[in-house]
């Protein structure tokens, strides 16, 4: 009981996608937590210290420190949240509707970020951004298909979910990617729409403690 | 669909025999006693059997598996599998304390976002000569965290001592690593998991070694 009442605890990168859904989670729940910025560039990248090695052995971010625990896996961290907290639900209550978002979620998660996350994106080398549109382009096919049929208001019908959470970070990873959201039309509406919400807005990598001077909103 | 409606239709699996996600239906469905039909999809053949138009219908990504079931097409093996957990009695898939569950779906996505996406086929078909060494990186890179991280949580199974999605998903990237020829011995905790696993007969069914697809040379 006492260690509920500590702060979760965010460990992140400002502009991760992963750390994003993380953070907008936290929010549409109403749950105050602190941040402990990791800089995935400098000092050679902060995520490989020894230190950080300790909270997420993958040395990747998120990692959260939560009820004396510490998770890593966005989408393990938020199902978490989901389960312990009360708040607008993340997931909806009709299993075949629950199957559709965690798809969605795991086309994003599995079918498109792990292609264009840093460490892959370093390894591939000069034709980093190349990769990078291809994967996610190739992602955004499939899932605007998906989504034409599954989207209401939201990603899975009117409510929202774990699944948006997803979306709208992707979408930031592929505008900087240069990729053409436009020719996704239900992805671009869907963002459009998450990003008048607070949760998102207020989360965004635009205003986080260590966001850079030059990126700033 | 009505309850009884739903008995009568077994569930079909699109997927390959050597598919580790498509395995990991398998498990899933041999765990909870489900009987089901499968439709092969070879992703060498013709050019890849998953690129067909009449397979985007049922998975816009264009991958195995996708599974038919209660009415409905699911694709990511994972999101089929909650359902599966959700809609199906029989041993439970994940545990019912909220922490221990946390621990089991950051094994899951370890792997399924962290290890298998980056050693799938589409992609080594993309990186081409190199694709061995890159495919054995990522597979060490993975591991070298997961056993790190199954140190704390293992008991006899990945989570303590029960069954879970955590073991659905390890046993089937085990079977890559080998087949990338990555030495597993280096991680004890892994070996041995895997070893319990294998000897269990819902992965034993399952196993891509006797599937329908299986071709011949390949055949336990």
């Amino acid at each position: 009981p006492s260690t509920r009442v500590a702060r979760p605890l965010l460990h992140g990168y400002f502009r991760s996608s992963c750390s994003w859904r993380v953070r907008i989670a936290f929010a549409l729940k109403g749950i105050d937590y602190d941040q402990v910025p990791v800089n995935l560039i400098k000092d050679g990248g902060q995520q490989l210290t020894d230190q950080y090695k300790e909270l997420n052995p993958m040395q990747q971010v998120p990692a959260v420190t939560i009820d004396g625990v510490t998770l890593s896996q966005s989408l393990a961290i938020i199902q978490y949240i989901e389960e312990t907290r009360p708040g607008p639900a993340l997931l909806p209550a009709d299993p075949q509707k629950r199957a559709k978002v965690r798809m969605i979620c795991d086309l994003i998660a599995s079918g498109i970020q792990p292609l264009q996350n840093l460490y892959v994106l370093q390894k591939i080398g000069e034709d980093k951004v190349s990769w990078a549109q291809h994967f996610i382009i190739r992602g955004f096919v499939a899932l605007e298909s998906l989504l034409k049929e599954t989207a209401g208001k939201y990603c899975v019908g009117d409510e929202i979910s774990m699944a948006d959470i997803c979306l709208a970070p992707q979408v930031y990873n592929a505008e900087r990617f240069k990729v053409d959201v436009d020719q996704f039309p239900t992805i671009k509406r869907l963002n459009q729409t998450l990003l008048a919400l607070e949760a998102f807005s207020t989360s965004h990598p635009s205003c986080q403690p260590d966001t850079p001077a030059d990126l700033r909103a």
